[in-house]
């Protein structure tokens, strides 16, 4: 199509020029991010809660959640878009729903893999149910809960750059925008698709941190 | 009118249910899963041999357990234009090639690590027993390690298929076709005047992502020996697209 004029792939020169510009996506691809984890994870803990209480929710939440996550984001962010225009909860929605099976799906195994022992231990200490959940199996769970939140958080950034073709879209802009000029700008898609990868990894690298820090048994265990 | 009546009328007009009309609804589909079938054949003829080598050697371990990674942090949107921009500036066909790369490369992943995983897990009385009674390395791999890691394989193929398909929609942004993402498309370039082709495009490729699941559950419930049948943990290697 354009082939006429070619740019040199990178140019540092519009990095400098757009430093204001690739900050403010940046803010705007992470807070996305965050708020789609944390509307994902708050869903994802109460359909925990009553799945392990009842096996059948369990089977209809995971179900429900399995066929949530096929559904191509593009087609959900097409669906939405007639009625919430070009919104952040457009945006937000499906993000958040993609994370429903990965977080439901790790609670509730993390939760279910607590020793029995512990237990009996706690309930023989006199812990009410509710306080059996919150202090100790919730905690127990912690590392298989955080590795569901690793795949989450690392998908949902991937797919923040997909709401670009609504026309929002965080690092996502820089790669629409660089085939919207005139003259294809190499550099605007190498800055948004390097900095997903690179928030992404960086994201991975700092929810693996916490685990450690916030369940320093696991290791000791020799569990992943 | 609101949306719904748009998409309605939409819906409605002339040639939508044309097979052979690129405005029918038919036609995208069919183009859409050509596409990706076309990819996931790709993939598969790359990711799956290799994938068998290696692990039948026990060796690129690594790989297998940081291709998944890989793939889940490269935005597939990101990929496309990469490729798009990478095919126009060599001045190679540019509504084809780059999309089909791109495709391929997000498919490779969910192949790779789930045939890789699957020889892994196999019990190693099965492969002794093989190799005791003269089979080679190469009648090992296809006779006895393939076929009893096909259940897994085939999730890996299923996995694969759906990003694809979500991903086909995506890529109409840069091809001349894009399957049934090209109304999406088409319906944004057009403002208020496209929810109803947004609405209508939407809800079609939600609907073929959907069957598409569907048959290959199907397909998983009736192919498989029950004494293969996996479970659905091994299914979820990847990613939503």
């Amino acid at each position: 199509m354009l082939a006429a004029t070619n740019r040199p792939l990178f140019e540092w020169r519009w990095v400098e020029r757009n430093a204001d510009e690739i900050v403010r996506r940046l803010g705007e691809h992470l807070a996305l991010t965050a708020a789609a984890l944390a509307i994902g994870l708050v869903v994802s803990v109460a359909l925990a809660v009553l799945s392990l209480r009842w096996r059948w929710f369990h089977a209809v939440a995971l179900g429900t959640a399995g066929a949530l996550y096929v559904i191509p984001s593009l087609g959900a962010f097409a669906l939405l878009r007639p009625f919430f225009g070009l919104s952040f909860t457009t945006a937000v929605i499906p993000l958040a729903t993609y994370t429903l099976l990965i977080l439901l799906r790790n609670i509730v195994t993390g939760i279910q893999q607590v020793p029995a022992e512990v237990r009996e231990a706690a309930i023989g200490m006199g812990f009410t149910r509710r306080r059996l959940l919150l202090r100790v199996e919730f905690p127990l769970a912690l590392p298989v809960v955080i590795a569901g939140l690793r795949v989450a958080a690392v998908t949902t950034i991937g797919l923040v750059t997909v709401t670009a073709m609504l026309g929002m879209g965080g690092l996502g802009f820089f790669i629409r925008q660089g085939i919207q000029t005139t003259t294809p700008n190499p550099t605007a898609i190498i800055v948004g698709l390097g900095l997903s990868i690179v928030l992404a990894v960086l994201v991975d690298a700092l929810l693996w941190l916490s685990e450690r820090a916030l369940a320093p048994w696991a290791r000791k265990a020799g569990r992943a | 009118m609101n949306a719904f009546e748009q998409a309605l009328e939409w819906l409605g007009q002339p040639d939508r249910w044309s097979w052979t009309a690129p405005s029918g609804i038919p036609y995208r589909t069919l183009e859409h899963l050509g596409f990706s079938a076309l990819s996931l054949v790709i993939a598969a003829a790359l990711a799956v041999p290799s994938a068998l080598v290696l692990a039948h050697y026990r060796r690129g371990a690594f790989l297998a357990s940081s291709a998944v990674n890989i793939g889940r942090a490269i935005p597939s949107f990101g990929l496309i234009i990469l490729f798009w921009y990478l095919a126009s500036r060599w001045e190679v066909n540019t509504s084809f090639w780059p999309l089909l790369l791109a495709l391929v490369a997000l498919a490779l992943p969910p192949l790779f690590t789930n045939t890789y995983a699957g020889v892994v897990s196999l019990e190693p009385e099965s492969v002794d027993a093989a190799r005791g009674i003269g089979h080679t390395e190469v009648q090992i791999m296809l006779r006895i390690e393939l076929p009893l890691a096909l259940p897994v394989v085939l999730a890996g193929a299923r996995v694969a298929f759906l990003q694809l398909v979500a991903t086909v929609a995506i890529g109409a942004i840069v091809n001349n076709g894009g399957g049934l993402g090209r109304f999406i498309v088409d319906g944004f370039a057009e403002g208020a005047r496209g929810y109803g082709e947004i609405l209508a495009g939407g809800l079609a490729v939600i609907v073929l992502a959907l069957a598409c699941e569907g048959v290959f559950a199907l397909l998983e419930r009736f192919a498989v020996p029950r004494g293969l049948a996996l479970s659905r943990q091994a299914t979820m290697t990847t990613r939503p697209a």
